[in-house]
């Protein structure tokens, strides 16, 4: 008994009290802010540099969603590419996720392009079924963090369950391996609808790195719409946390 | 008249010349391999084939602990006739390896009683075979059930099939099916040829492990290359390791808790884990280490900063983790769900080959920081913990002894650090390789020995690149552990091993 006691002592307050405004450390890779004054010769090289070709070689704009986040294109070029500790770029559009040369302005989500239905149903408690397909599991491990007692995302009524019958959704992590293309429809279509799909992690958004591996099978998201893209690699939780709430529309 | 029958290599030292590796006779290559896994202090690291030009290149490496080198056989077939007699009857921990050169080049192993698929690559032999088609054990009778689970888990985890044949509550055998998470990492190190990319490419291998895997990327691109790292890096990369290793040991502990429903051991422990995975993330900008390690030098080289958060973050935390521990292996309730729970025999241990923690918790010295060290570790004496039951008490408190082991080691290494000159070299990209060469390099990831080896062609570029994670080995024992348990008893033990599917699918 005393043990306990003196644990839960320690232990302390542990769990992040506001979700929107946790601060991460400086070094954190988050949204990247590219100068409106970069030269064509600089972006040729970062873009040449790039191992996913995520850098834009015409205009020099960055794709979240290919981005893996090495951060290698601002070493190369401090003074003109640099990563805010902004972990906030979570859309429901894809194209938001590309960040033009000049742009400060925060990612956001169009409101208009959010399915009516997910905010009527869903907005005070949304159960979800993760599936990972070809993940290398830290994308894993952070969604695991988000009910953590750090981050404790059950507060709002939104939880990972076992089965896609008792699930709203559906969040996919991983470039989408062929031998898991399958299950992976099988867990979808096993779940109710309405449904959502939300994309966690880079690989899953574009196959980051595995882009063009013969062995994937990504027809699952060209045939489907796309609720939610959440880059990162890993996601971060709070990415992932902030999307799903501005998403659902909690405030 | 002595002709030499095997090449010595050191792990994370000079590469070998591709032409001085003898070709042996079959017989001969078979007698050689068998002879040398006799022994207690030999098992083997990785065993697989190479296409060249019309035929298949067989490479068995095994790893002398007492001497500390790397052992290399070689033999070649001819792919007109790839048939050869298995040496799995007479050697069990050589099974997996020959179902991969099985499974990826169709040579038939005569005599091998469980031939099976490991993964299913996208370039396997037989395209015909699919994964749905795998050939699963079965038993005819009235008494028996099957319960298959799996891809998809309950959890958050990766997808694996387990199909469980038992009488009752009672689990007779375990049949573990992989291959789910393949993505073709091995082939993308060769197509993907910009170094930046193969340095993200080691890091997603298993992202649980980036530090472990992009250390002995490397380490091996290092070695291909002739680059020396000054000894300041070198220590930085042990303690990145030491890390990695804190933060996995004491999730895999908030883990145990949650699957005996001791609440108050989950969570404190998972808040616990997050203040390691945080520092790392201080340091680097990433909770996993993406970023950190890269060949020849680094883009975040420790500082003082970052020495004191390590630093203040180890004494908290550890002192909680001690605290907490202490309350959880002293509970009845936890103690008797562990205790004397999927047991794996030191012989079982000997005989499949494990490495790692699944080794040592079964009384093997397996420890590559001290057998085969590598960093600074080959001037640093690492002290593995050994526990003999091996069950799943002993992997939880293996877990708890080598975080106090890991906390000393960074303290020890930290203090060490501070003496050396900092050379603060940028990562190198641009690096030409030996041509026709042949490079390993091993490292101790929190779950085990990590390989990596490559080979060149005679201009320099990597032809081929073979990835071992530690799960390889150690998935089988999961299987012989949990025979004769109850299968309620299952998602303990499976945490207790806590292996990874995507090192194994690739
Ligand atoms: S940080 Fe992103 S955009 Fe920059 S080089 Fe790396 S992957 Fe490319």
């Amino acid at each position: 008994m005393f043990k306990e006691i003196k644990v839960l002592k320690s232990h302390g307050i542990q769990y992040v009290k506001n979700l929107r405004m946790q601060p991460v450390s400086a070094l954190f890779r988050g949204r990247p802010v590219i100068s409106g004054d970069i030269t064509k010769d600089e972006i040729k090289t970062v873009s040449f540099a790039c191992p996913v070709m995520a850098i834009d070689g015409k205009s020099g704009s960055i794709d979240m969603g290919r981005c893996v986040f090495c951060k290698e294109c601002s070493f190369l070029l401090p003074d003109k590419i640099r990563f805010t500790n902004d972990y906030r770029i979570s859309s429901n559009v894809r194209e938001a996720l590309i960040i033009k040369p000049g742009s400060e302005n925060p990612v956001q989500l169009d409101e208009n392009r959010i399915r009516k239905e997910i905010r009527r149903l869903f907005k005070s408690a949304l159960k979800l079924r993760q599936v990972s397909a070809g993940g290398d599991n830290s994308c894993e491990m952070e969604l695991v963090a988000t009910g953590n007692v750090n981050f404790d995302f059950g507060r709002y009524g939104i939880e990972f369950v076992a089965s896609p019958r008792h699930a709203d959704g559906i969040v996919i992590t991983g470039p989408i391996s062929e031998n898991m293309a399958e299950p992976l429809d099988i867990t979808y279509n096993a779940i109710p609808s309405p449904k959502i799909i939300i994309l966690a992690g880079t690989d899953a958004i574009s196959g980051g790195i595995f882009d063009g591996s013969p062995a994937l099978d990504r027809r699952f998201i060209e045939q489907n719409h796309i609720d939610l893209f959440v880059p990162g690699n890993p996601l971060n939780p709070l990415t992932f946390i902030n999307g799903v709430m501005d998403l659902l529309g909690i405030k | 008249m002595d002709q030499k029958l095997y090449m010595e290599i050191k792990n994370n030292s000079l590469p070998l010349d591709l032409k001085e590796i003898p070709v042996l006779k079959y017989e001969v290559f078979y007698d050689q391999v068998l002879a040398f896994l006799k022994d207690e202090g030999k098992h083997c690291i990785a065993y697989y084939g190479v296409e060249s030009a019309g035929n298949l290149k067989l490479y068995c490496c095994i790893a002398d602990d007492n001497n500390n080198i790397v052992v290399l056989f070689a033999h070649e077939l001819n792919k007109d006739h790839l048939v050869l007699k298995s040496l799995t009857p007479e050697c069990v921990q050589l099974h997996i390896f020959e179902r991969e050169i099985h499974e990826n080049f169709g040579v038939e192993f005569e005599g091998h009683t469980w031939l099976k698929p490991v993964r299913y690559p996208y370039n396997r032999k037989n395209r015909s075979e699919i994964i749905n088609s795998y050939p699963f054990y079965n038993i005819e009778s009235e008494e028996l059930h099957e319960v298959g689970v799996g891809p998809v888990h309950a959890g958050i985890i990766e997808p694996g099939h387990f199909r469980f044949i038992c009488n009752g509550e009672k689990v007779l055998h375990l049949e573990i099916q992989l291959g789910y998470q393949h993505r073709g990492i091995e082939e993308l190190f060769i197509t993907k040829c910009n170094a930046l990319q193969r340095c993200i490419l080691s890091e997603s291998i298993a992202g649980d492990t980036s530090i472990g895997h992009s250390l002995a990327h490397s380490q091996l691109i290092e070695s291909l290359a002739g680059i020396q790292v000054s000894e300041a890096l070198q220590i930085e990369r042990c303690i990145a390791l030491e890390m990695e290793r804190l933060a996995i040991h004491i999730g895999d502990t908030s883990a145990l808790c949650g699957d005996v429903a001791y609440q108050l051991g989950q969570v404190v422990c998972e808040a616990l884990r997050t203040t390691i995975i945080n520092t790392t993330q201080f340091w680097c900008g990433n909770r996993f280490g993406k970023g950190l390690i890269r060949p020849g030098g680094s883009n975040y080289p420790l500082n003082n900063d970052v020495v004191n958060e390590i630093l203040r973050v180890l004494d908290d935390t550890g002192r909680r983790f001690f605290e907490v521990t202490d309350l959880i292996y002293s509970l009845p309730s936890v103690l008797g769900r562990f205790d004397d729970i999927g047991i794996l025999t030191r012989q079982q241990a000997l005989s499949l080959g494990a490495v790692g923690m699944t080794a040592r918790t079964s009384g093997i010295l397996r420890d590559i920081r001290k057998t085969h060290p590598f960093q600074y570790y080959k001037n640093y004496l690492v002290r593995p913990v050994i526990l003999e039951t091996g069950d799943v008490l002993a992997r939880g408190m293996e877990r708890v002894l080598e975080v106090h082991e890991s906390v000393k080691i960074i303290h020890e290494l930290i203090e060490i650090w501070q003496q050396k000159i900092k050379d603060f070299r940028k990562p190198v990209y641009d690096y030409n390789l030996k041509p026709d060469n042949f490079a390993i390099s091993m490292v101790e990831g929190w779950r085990g020995e990590i390989c990596h080896i490559a080979i060149t062609d005679n201009s320099g570029n990597i032809a081929h690149y073979k990835v071992k994670d530690p799960s390889m080995h150690n998935w089988m024992a999961l299987a012989l552990a949990v025979r004769n348990q109850e299968i309620s008893d299952f998602p303990i033990c499976n945490k207790s091993f806590n292996l990874s599917y995507c090192g194994n699918d690739l």
